[in-house]
């Protein structure tokens, strides 16, 4: 006896949930490897996922085993050459290689690392948890907002254009039966009576013109019920619903002058990475605007921003002022959400810092919704930094980190964006 | 004989399947192959994945080892390293087997002629089946072992429930029983008695550890060993006596020791197993080829596979990995029935009891009666050892040489066949480690034996496993060694001693 059955469609992921109990146990080496990688990306690059190693001996499961030595005799297929009281060689301790070894590999204990690809979606999980996009929870409802059209069933007034005919019609013949209906069933019965009437050899007339009459008068009413009636129409219903809008821009903004290297540079591109690719799990589009400064600034495409070289002074407050103006011409506030990330290595002509105060708090800080300021350097802060510190303690949305090595990045960042920040801060 | 052969694909459609399967059950029965019903699975190769992670369970419970499992098989099978198995078949009445999607029709007759006609069969009729595995249950053991494992995860947090099982997992060796008859008893006694014995079981841990002073006279009586007699099931001893478990704990230690007692006998019988179920797809199916059932492209792209399976590479080639059970197992088989049917004098000297024998007879008792280690020892007949060219190599620690032993020659063949039996013997790999004291008046420390086979050494992941004995157990744990001289040392210890390194 024996039936089949067909398994195929049945769900494949049975070991989903033993990979998920996989992945939590080894969270923290699988965080060091992801954050590991993070610096080998480009900045839009969100569409693949990564592959981690995992040091074998880190996840053995241990069980007693015999060990190496002792005394053993081991069975063999093949003998070509071999008579009793062969002697041989011992093969090289630590290699399984020829005859001998047969028991060296059933320890497990291979040196080489666990390697296996986690998701795209896993590896941003990862990358970012417990992290959180800073106010966006109170701004939510009052400035993202952009208003969207959806059904909300049928109401009885509303515009032609949206009267739904197939619904009203209905209505209508509902309305027409319920109506007529007493009207009919007693039209039926007087022209069965009548009927009846006009069979018998002698009709009394005066019953007869009676009913015709009553007839007569049935038929009116029924054909006065109106075909359509204002009380029969039914509009298509349409309500407006709030809708954060999904839309984001993310400002780069460099300095390029003579004291920023390509050490520096890159480190500031890590930084601009990460930040993307946060904000490709909160937003679906997002453009990215790069704005490199030295005593002039200018927008440039990613090439030029990260690998162009120039020389010369630094005032930020041409950056900035720049930015407020494609912020006034392109992202008008409404439907965007603007992120701003500043790199520099802390130069800045003296006399402009005041500058940069006024924009931001007057201008910038108004419209965006984050402001990073990052400073990569190993030497001493000067004046821009300190006015920074200032708008640090007034604004809620501005934050500023030091960077003074490329391992600080990945901390740093989880620090800007760690989650209850402003909460965390105000205790 | 007609030759009306059936439908030979290469694809296969149920109907066809059906066709296939009613002419190996035909087949089977004229061979008196004793089966369970068939329940037959068409999965796709994913599918198999996840069989494989699970380790032959069909309803295993949540564990990141088998998520460790599955992403290693993922990760071979994506690279093409490995390719999968043609079919899984579980010890369960009815008999589930997986046929993968992607065989062809020979392909999927070979599977359904060895899985579910082969391997059931063997496991309907073994001695150690039968003994020691209850095959109608064990699908609703293992579900309530799931859902009670998902259960105290929830009640007590997946950490809790992952070390401890963690830690079942490190011994899980040990929780079987190498000589008593396990009971068998249906889900719902199951589940009543598992409420009664968490009562009861608290009950006798908590007398056992009495705290009230006992009575004087009492005290002057020699110390007792307990256990009275060393034990060999480590996890059933922690299950039973480990103090300071609760019962929750307790019970999922026993889902581990039941289900390592389930594997038990396929771990001891995997040369019987495989050369049975290989025997017989390789008879069943010539023997539709004779009636003219099969046609000649079937068997051609059938013998193609069954002669990879059956291959023995020698011990110099770099495809050489030890003894091919399948290679072994048919070939006996095979040569059971040679000697029933064409004994030479040779056959006749070494195997007067079954030689010209009725050999269907014979295979049956051979199969019902027997596991790799005796089968070995009673049937490796002298030819085979020639066939196969067996040798040995004697590793003598201290001898700077390895040395041949017994070859494939008169002198030898008595050797070669017993030390090839013992090497199938599964108590000479795992290390003989038993439970051998506690200090119930004292610390309540826990102490082990390890008794080295022919001085064989404990590897270093000891150290691991008495860590996570450790945490079961609740009190500090030693193992100690005991050589051929009776020389007892200490060779390991949690939590590690270090009392006379500061002191």
């Amino acid at each position: 006896m024996a039936h089949f059955i067909d398994r195929r469609l049945n769900g494949k992921n049975k070991s989903t949930l033993n990979r998920q109990r996989f992945i939590r146990r080894y969270k923290k080496q699988i965080k060091e490897a992801v954050s590991d990688a993070i610096n080998k990306r480009s900045v839009t690059d969100v569409s693949s996922g990564e592959s981690i190693s995992i040091p074998q001996k880190d996840m053995s499961e241990p069980a007693f085993h015999q060990g190496k030595g002792g005394d053993r005799e081991m069975i063999h297929p093949g003998n070509d050459q071999f008579t009793t009281g062969d002697k041989i060689q011992r093969p090289p301790s630590g290699q399984s290689g020829g005859a001998g070894e047969g028991e060296a590999s059933d320890q497990g204990e291979g040196e080489d690392d666990f390697v296996f690809s986690i998701s795209k979606d896993e590896y941003l999980d990862l990358l970012f948890e417990d992290l959180e996009l800073p106010n966006l929870q109170q701004s939510q409802l009052d400035k993202l907002v952009q208003m969207k059209t959806h059904r909300a069933g049928f109401c009885n007034d509303g515009m032609p254009s949206n009267l739904d005919i197939v619904r009203s019609l209905q209505g209508s013949l509902a309305r027409r039966v319920a109506m007529s209906a007493g009207k009919r069933r007693r039209l039926k019965e007087l022209e069965e009576a009548l009927a009846e009437l006009l069979k018998e050899p002698v009709p009394p007339q005066h019953q007869i013109s009676q009913l015709e009459s009553e007839i007569e008068g049935l038929k009116r009413q029924i054909a006065a019920v109106p075909f359509i009636d204002n009380y029969d129409l039914r509009f298509r219903n349409y309500e407006k619903k709030p809708h954060p809008t999904s839309k984001a821009v993310m400002f780069c903004l460099m300095d390029v002058s003579g004291s920023m290297d390509q050490g520096t540079k890159d480190m500031a591109k890590r930084f601009y990475i990460l930040l993307y690719q946060f904000l490709t799990r909160t937003y679906k589009d997002i453009e990215v605007v790069y704005i490199r400064h030295h005593t002039q600034a200018k927008e440039v495409d990613e090439q030029e921003f990260f690998y162009s070289q120039e020389t010369g002074g630094t005032i930020v407050s041409s950056a900035l002022k720049l930015m407020d103006e494609i912020v006034k011409e392109r992202y008008s506030q409404g439907d965007w959400n603007i992120y701003a990330a500043q790199a520099s290595d802390g130069d800045n002509w003296a006399d402009d810092s005041p500058h940069c105060t006024d924009i931001m708090t007057n201008h910038l800080l108004k419209t965006v919704r984050y402001y990073a300021y990052i400073e990569i350097t190993t030497r001493a802060h000067q004046s821009l930094w300190r006015e920074y510190q200032a708008i640090e303690n007034t604004f809620d949305n501005f934050a500023m980190q030091h960077i003074k090595s490329v391992e600080d990045i990945y901390p740093i960042f989880r620090e800007l964006f760690k989650k209850n920040r402003q909460q965390q801060g105000a205790a | 004989m007609s030759y009306n052969p059936m439908n030979d694909g290469p694809d296969w459609t149920f109907e066809m399947l059906g066709e296939y399967q009613a002419e190996i059950a035909r087949v089977a029965e004229h061979y008196r192959l004793d089966t369970y019903p068939n329940q037959i699975e068409v999965i796709t190769a994913e599918q198999m994945m996840d069989a494989y992670s699970s380790v032959g369970m069909p309803i295993g419970y949540s564990h990141w080892s088998y998520g460790k499992k599955f992403i290693q098989t993922e990760q071979n099978y994506k690279r093409g390293q490995m390719g999968l198995a043609y079919e899984i078949v579980i010890n369960s009445d009815p008999c589930i087997s997986y046929l993968m999607e992607e065989n062809t029709l020979p392909m999927q007759a070979l599977v359904m002629a060895h899985a579910c006609y082969g391997h059931n069969s063997f496991f309907k009729g073994n001695y150690l089946f039968k003994t020691w595995t209850d095959a109608p249950s064990i699908i609703d053991y293992l579900l309530f072992a799931k859902n009670y494992i998902a259960e105290c995860e929830q009640k007590y947090g997946i950490d809790e429930v992952e070390n401890l099982l963690d830690s079942c997992h490190a011994l899980m060796n040990y929780g079987v029983d190498r000589y008593k008859r396990p009971q068998q008893i249906s889900l719902y006694e199951e589940q009543k008695r598992q409420k009664e014995r968490e009562d009861y079981l608290q009950s006798q841990v908590n007398e056992l550890w009495r705290t009230i002073p006992v009575s004087a006279h009492e005290e002057k009586v020699k110390r007792i060993r307990f256990p009275t007699e060393p034990q060999e099931n480590i996890l059933y001893f922690i299950e039973k006596n480990a103090p300071l478990l609760e019962s929750w704990q307790r019970e999922i230690i026993r889902i581990v020791r039941k289900v390592s007692q389930y594997f038990y006998p396929q771990r001891q019988t995997q040369v019987m197993n495989e050369g049975w179920a290989t025997f017989w797809h390789y008879t069943i199916l010539n023997h539709l080829y004779d009636e003219g059932k099969v046609s000649d492209a079937f068997m051609l792209e059938f013998l193609q596979s069954h002669t990879n399976v059956v291959y023995q590479p020698p011990y110099n080639s770099k495809f050489y990995s030890g003894i091919n059970p399948y290679a072994l197992g048919f070939n006996m088989m095979v040569d059971i029935r040679r000697i029933c049917e064409n004994p030479t004098e040779e056959d006749k000297q070494w195997f007067p009891e079954f030689a010209g024998k009725d050999w269907l007879d014979t295979l049956h008792f051979a199969m019902e009666n027997f596991k790799d280690e005796s089968f070995v020892s009673q049937f490796l007949s002298p030819k085979l050892i020639r066939d196969f060219k067996l040798f040995t190599i004697v590793d003598q620690q201290k001898s700077p040489h390895l040395e041949v032993g017994a070859i494939h020659n008169d002198e030898g063949y008595q050797f070669v066949r017993s030390s090839l039996s013992a090497q199938y013997n599964l108590s000479n790999h795992e290390p003989n480690i038993q439970v051998y004291d506690v200090d119930v008046r004292g610390d309540r420390s826990l102490t082990l034996r390890y008794v080295p086979q022919n001085d064989i050494p404990l590897a270093n992941s000891k150290k691991e496993v008495l860590k996570h004995l450790y945490r079961l157990w609740g009190f500090s744990v030693k193992l100690e060694q005991v050589d051929s001289d009776g020389a007892k040392t200490i060779i390991g210890q949690c939590p590690a001693e270090n009392k006379e390194a500061s002191a």
